[in-house]
């Protein structure tokens, strides 16, 4: 698929496995920004298995522009000041498979484009990470331009545009099988 | 606090019900040799773990059935985010003195580079591992092993590359451990890396073997990658220009990320 001419081969992901919980996720590892931030979105949704059921070892990554769609490259997403946007988020889901990050509402990253968050999945049973987009729901003359939802089915495009909530929050589900799988991506240079 | 849930939302290792480890070593060997013979016959070269690879009992109901969509990185898919020293002590490499003693095991140090498809070097980008003490355990609420814990070994440990790519832990070599796949199933000592790249598509987990371990052939997690060639590059050797002198054994082991897909200049390419 890639256009590079690529001279080595990728090392082969492995599953996270369930011991991750005491090594991966830190402290305001989900808070992007505080809750105060005059900005602040919480983003929230489960995450499913094949049979719709909640899958409760899951970690999920985001990373982002901030609200003027600009890409952060501060350092401080393990030990967060409080004030700087890093734009890096890690969670892990609770019994229930929910997760919760408080971040922003991403800016287009260049005019015109559809603004989204890039999430990482992974999780206990889940043999190497998936990656997937959480679009913003609003501008929709940009969605409907957007060249990855352009491609794809109704049912498809709904996996990948998140739900804005009476509170102004963002629901985003991932369904690793099954009915309404998430749309997942491979990008060039990784098979 | 979000470390906390996760801890109380795995499933026990002790057996569910009836149907809950129930197989043989045997049975699963022979799942993973058909799977081998359809690879072979099938004339590809696959490099990655096959997501779907039910000897894996966990990726049954938690592979995607469709083929990942193509397509081109955005702004944001070609950056990745910025680690530095505030985020990463230099003391949090050495595995073997974070909490007073002296832990108890093989002491071993891993090194490597980490580069992406095109050779270039990884660096100042933040490396964590993590894995289980000498006898097999990790520190973990769940990990219900019987085999001692060692208060002198959390098994956590991070590091930022440096300029030429390179990374190294000093550590305790891990045990292999016994867990619910199947009947008497062992997991191959590993250590789990956790790895990020120049771009965000590069992100990655992965574990890391020792050499000439009798359990691979047996361990449907490693087997999952069906190619022999691409599993291999899971396991380090062991090099001992790296061991030292009445202290410890040394491993090397190079890590290769999916190409950028970046423009890169010249100068950012100067390897």
């Amino acid at each position: 698929m890639s256009e590079n001419t690529q001279r080595l081969v990728p090392t082969p992901g492995q599953t996270i496995g369930p011991f991750y919980g005491y090594a991966l996720p830190y402290e305001n590892g989900e808070n992007l920004v505080d809750r105060s931030h005059p900005g602040s979105v919480r983003l929230h949704g489960t995450v499913y298995d094949g049979h719709g059921v909640p899958v409760p070892d899951s970690m999920l990554e985001i990373w982002q522009a901030d609200e003027n769609g600009k890409v952060s490259q501060e350092t401080g997403s393990l030990i967060r000041d409080g004030y700087t946007f890093t734009g890096f988020g890690r969670v892990a889901v609770d019994n229930e498979g929910q997760y919760t990050f408080t971040t922003v509402n991403p800016g287009p990253t260049e005019a015109g484009k559809a603004p989204f968050i890039c999430l990482t999945v992974f999780a206990r049973g889940l043999l190497n990470r998936l990656f997937t987009r959480i679009y913003l729901p609003e501008d929709t003359e940009a969605l409907a331009n957007d060249p990855l939802l352009s491609g794809l089915s109704e049912d498809e495009r709904a996996t990948l545009v998140a739900t804005r909530e009476a509170d102004g929050s963002l629901r985003f589900d991932v369904h690793l099988q099954g009915d309404g799988e998430t749309v997942f991506l491979a990008y060039p240079g990784l098979e | 606090m979000a470390a906390e849930n996760p801890e109380d939302a795995f499933e026990p290792l002790t057996a569910k019900g009836a149907d809950d480890a129930a197989d043989s070593q045997d049975q699963l060997n022979n799942e993973m040799a058909q799977i081998t013979k359809q690879y072979e016959e099938s004339g590809r070269t696959e490099t990655q773990p096959r997501l779907d690879y039910a000897p894996y009992r966990s990726s049954i109901l938690r592979h995607p059935t469709k083929d990942p969509r193509h397509t081109d990185p955005e702004t944001i898919e070609l950056y990745a985010p910025a680690f530095g020293e505030r985020d990463v002590h230099k003391l949090e490499s050495d595995l073997t003195i974070q909490d007073g003693g002296e832990p108890i095991g093989e002491r071993i140090r891993i090194t490597g580079r980490i580069l992406d498809g095109d050779g270039r070097p990884v660096r100042n980008q933040l490396v964590e591992i993590w894995q289980a003490n000498a006898a097999g355990r990790y520190i973990h609420k769940r990990d219900q092993h019987p085999a001692p814990i060692d208060p002198n070994f959390t098994g956590v440990g991070r590091c930022l590359t440096g300029d030429d790519g390179s990374y190294s832990f000093v550590t305790i070599k891990p045990g292999p451990y016994p867990w619910k796949n199947h009947q008497n199933a062992w997991r191959p000592a590993h250590v789990h890396f956790s790895l990020f790249g120049t771009d965000f598509t590069q992100r990655m987990i992965t574990q890391m073997y020792f050499p000439g371990d009798p359990l691979f052939a047996l361990d449907p997690i490693y087997q999952s990658i069906v190619d022999p060639k691409a599993r291999e590059r899971l396991v380090a050797d062991y090099d001992h220009n790296v061991s030292e002198h009445e202290w410890l054994l040394g491993y090397k082991w190079d890590i290769v990320l999916s190409g950028s897909n970046r423009t890169w200049t010249e100068d950012d390419s100067n390897v």
